[in-house]
């Protein structure tokens, strides 16, 4: 007999409402964390107004409302329920030591939202809050006031701006292009020097000196005394020119510290600011919604595409996003054709026996090993013993400066591919297995080699499970952390591993890391606060990567599926 | 270019001849008009035994198959027809533990022979499979696969061959205007005769074809049947049936296979009206299989 439980049991709705439930969390806890990681990090482009408090010890406080936090009852007893404080972000680190104030309800006589004060975006110290006193071009005022200021205020910026960016390239670009051709040439003579040993070179190096009078007579001589002569000459030309460039900067930098303004805040102290250290002066209190708007929108941007600034806790994080994609982009490049060679051979050609099994059981456990271990693995293997060879063999002459016998991307997208490579095997190895043996008798049957077999028809009808494969690899790759700490991952970059400098991909250099940066500006940063937003927007725009990296992988699988689609009947 | 008639005999094998054979001979001697082209024996299988491991699945058979002829192999599933296939074009190589013994001549040369190339024996015999299995490619990549494998790069040339392989394959009036399009939005019958287009386009002396018209309704089977009276103009071809009927409507030879023994191989007229053995009478008959 069954009894109306058991019927219902074995109805299985328990089960479907179990499953259900199961799915519901996951997707709450996924949903969940991305909401609070997009308000967090979305709200951070907002610029809120500024307020002004006026306290109970008329002392004043000036700036954007960062939150508001209840005082938990255990800590004042005897305060009415209710009682919080507000935090403000106060800015002025240079006058104050601090971003952030917290200030208790009890103490605020009064919260007023002045139009007139004026937020300054800085270079450096963060950005201040306050009013504009006087506006000086060296020792002469050029206007007084807030109003007078402000006004006049705008076009200096604007000119400023654009000769930071001169001073930027001719710093970047020209200076840094002359000092790697003199340290090219510095290398070649190294290597020349090297290669003779017995060539006297610092007596030479005197002789020129002693020599070098006449230009006429100097190019002479270094026919003479042939390549050392011509690359010394080439190094003295290009010191030339860089004496040139440095006086360049010089003027455009007097030009850019010409200007200064004088702010005042809201207590009375006064500090002057080179024009130049300012970035953008706004008026959050006097702006509209549609304004407010495109500063959102230039915010985002303005993180999307620019370096960091301030230990990274301002400025963007263009970077890191680069490094990030680059080397997922090296890693797919090693990981695809060496998984599925592997994958081919234990699939295709290797007996099946018990040896395979055990490589493919060994394989599969290869995902489960730390990260971390890879990057010992990478540091020990890829740096010190191929990349030391590497600098014997072909960089002697930079030594004891490692080139590739230290960190670098290469070296850091190798290790990853390393990592991933487990799961381009398992999901190739599924990929092929699926693709039907009628295609391939019918291949052989048609005089086709095995070879031939595998490249024209298995490895295409394949290739949608080896893009499966990728994928999964590159969104481990791109959220792993512990490994590249070990094998060149940098707070701060000097340079992008891809520039305008021959040979223009440089794979020795170091890099950054959106996950890395999570890492350094959240727990590594000396102003945690101020770097709290950043550590979300950086999150948001890795997952972003993420996504769209999947997203080209997905796009390219399903052409491909839609291509090779159907079962055969 | 055809060597001299092989020899059925050879020192390695038994010199008794059996039955079969006997009746093969018979046959030829009756068959009616028959001219020397009908007489040139293609391939000569003698005493063939053949291993999955350690499992006999053929056993001693012997059979001539004549030129510019339709044979076919029936009998009940399991009986090693479709394995007497596809020994002939050395399919079985790719399955693990297969071995072959006895001898099996393609116009005198030993297909098993030490020195024969591979791609080279399966060029001259080619096979149509019982699943039709076209190139997730278009059309004309499929006919052009095997002329491309060979060689062939001449643009001019594999439109040529292309068009010959839809044509003898009677598919190139459904197909020319979408040459380029998908092989896999073709129907079933069509997918088959693009099969054995795709196997024409090669030039193979033989085409084997493993039950071809199992997966296919009657209209698209009548039309491979009929194809197969003109194919048998320019190639020899052996085709495996489950279908006593078409092995009656298409083949001029039937051989009647049972457990792995060829149980009686004649004319199909004459097997047919009146086999000699008792189990091809019960067989097609329908007293059992």
């Amino acid at each position: 007999m069954r009894t109306p439980f058991k019927k219902f049991l074995a109805s299985g709705n328990v089960f479907i409402w179990g499953c259900a439930a199961g799915v519901s969390v996951s997707l709450l806890m996924v949903f969940g964390l991305l909401l609070l990681i997009m308000i967090n990090g979305l709200g951070y482009f907002w610029t809120s107004d500024i307020v002004e408090l006026t306290l109970k010890d008329q002392q004043h406080v000036t700036g954007q409302l960062a939150g508001r936090e209840v005082i938990p009852r255990s800590v004042t007893p005897d305060r009415p329920e209710g009682r919080g404080r507000l935090r403000v972000k106060i800015g002025n680190r240079d006058l104050y030591g601090l971003d952030f104030k917290w200030v208790n309800d009890d103490q605020i006589v009064s919260q007023t939202y002045p139009a007139d004060v004026v937020l300054l975006e800085r270079r450096e110290w963060g950005n201040m809050y306050g009013r504009i006193k006087a506006l000086y071009k060296g020792e002469t005022l050029l206007a007084a006031g807030n109003e007078g200021g402000w006004i006049a205020l705008a076009p200096l910026i604007s000119t400023t701006n654009a000769l930071h960016q001169q001073i930027t390239r001719i710093e970047n670009i020209e200076i840094g292009s002359i000092n790697a051709e003199i340290e090219s040439a510095r290398l070649k003579i190294r290597a020349f020097e090297m290669g003779n040993p017995s060539s006297p070179s610092p007596s030479t190096r005197e002789g020129k000196e002693e020599r070098s009078g006449p230009s006429g007579l100097l190019t002479t001589e270094s026919t003479e005394r042939g390549p050392i002569g011509n690359l010394e000459a080439q190094v003295a030309d290009a010191e030339s020119r860089y004496q040139q460039k440095t006086i360049e900067l010089e003027t455009l930098r007097a030009q850019f510290n010409e200007h200064s303004v004088v702010m005042v805040d809201a207590n009375g102290r006064e500090k002057q600011i080179p024009v130049g250290q300012i970035i953008r002066a706004l008026r959050p209190n006097e702006m509209g919604l549609l304004h407010k708007s495109w500063t959102y929108l230039t915010n985002v941007w303005s993180v999307l595409s620019k370096e960091p600034r301030e230990a990274n806790t301002e400025g963007g994080i263009f970077p890191a996003i680069f490094g990030t994609v680059m080397m997922v982009i090296i890693m797919s490049l090693a990981v695809v054709p060496f998984g599925v060679l592997a994958a081919l051979y234990l699939r295709e050609y290797a007996k099946q026996g018990t040896s395979v099994r055990l490589v493919r059981i060994a394989v599969n456990n290869l995902a489960g090993v730390p990260s971390i271990v890879f990057g010992v693995f990478g540091l020990g293997f890829f740096i010190y013993a191929i990349g030391g060879t590497l600098d014997q063999l072909f960089f002697p002459e930079r030594l004891p400066t490692p080139t590739f016998g230290t960190g670098g991307i290469l070296w850091a997208s190798l290790t990853l591919a390393l990592l991933t490579v487990p799961v381009v095997i398992v999901a190739t190895e599924e990929g092929l297995a699926a693709v039907p043996r009628e295609f391939r008798e019918g291949s052989l049957a048609l005089g086709a080699t095995k070879l031939e077999t595998m490249i024209k028809v298995v490895i295409p009808c394949a290739l949608p499970g080896i893009l499966t494969g990728l994928i999964l690899a590159m969104a481990r790759a791109a959220g792993e952390v512990a490994p590249l700490m070990l094998t060149g991952v940098v707070k701060l970059a000097p340079s992008l591993p891809v520039d305008s400098s021959w040979p223009f991909f440089h794979f020795d250099r170091k890099f950054m890391h959106l996950g890395f940066h999570i890492y350094d500006v959240g727990f590594q940063s000396p102003n945690v606060e101020a770097a709290k937003p950043m550590v979300y927007i950086t999150t948001l725009v890795l997952i972003t990567v993420v996504v769209l990296l999947n997203f080209t992988a997905i796009i390219l699988r399903n052409h491909l599926r839609k291509k090779y689609a159907g079962s055969v009947l | 270019m055809h060597p001299s008639p092989p020899s059925t005999q050879q020192p390695s094998q038994s010199h008794t001849l059996n039955s079969q054979r006997l009746t093969v001979m018979d046959h030829h001697l009756q068959s009616p008009g028959n001219d020397s082209n009908t007489q040139a024996v293609k391939l000569t299988l003698n005493q063939v035994n053949f291993f999955y491991e350690d499992r006999q699945a053929l056993f001693k058979i012997d059979i001539e198959i004549i030129k510019n002829q339709v044979t076919s192999f029936i009998g009940p599933s399991g009986c090693g027809k479709s394995t007497l296939l596809r020994c002939l074009n050395r399919l079985n190589d790719l399955v693990e533990g297969a071995r072959l013994e006895g001898t099996m001549l393609l116009d005198g040369m030993d297909i098993y022979g030490p020195d024969v190339d591979i791609t080279d024996l399966r060029k001259r015999v080619g096979m149509v499979f019982q699943k039709s299995n076209p190139f997730p490619k278009s059309i004309y990549e499929n006919v052009a696969y095997g002329p491309r494998l060979h060689g062939i790069r001449n643009r001019g040339q594999l439109d040529q061959i292309v068009e010959e392989g839809l044509k003898g394959a009677g598919l190139w009036d459904e197909v020319k205007d979408r040459l380029h399009a998908s092989a896999l939005g073709l129907s079933g019958g069509q997918q088959q005769r693009l099969c054995i287009a795709r196997a024409l386009a090669v030039k193979p002396d033989v085409l084997l074809m493993d039950e071809p018209c199992s997966a296919l309704d009657p209209v698209a089977t009548a039309k491979i049947e009929e194809l197969l009276f003109s194919l048998k103009q320019d190639l020899t071809v052996v085709i495996v049936t489950h279908n006593m009927q078409q092995a009656a409507r298409v083949s001029d030879w039937t051989a009647f296979m049972y457990l792995g023994e060829l149980v009686e191989f004649g004319l199909t007229k004459q097997l047919f009206t009146t086999p000699s053995k008792k189990q091809t009478d019960d067989y097609i008959t329908g007293r059992f299989g």
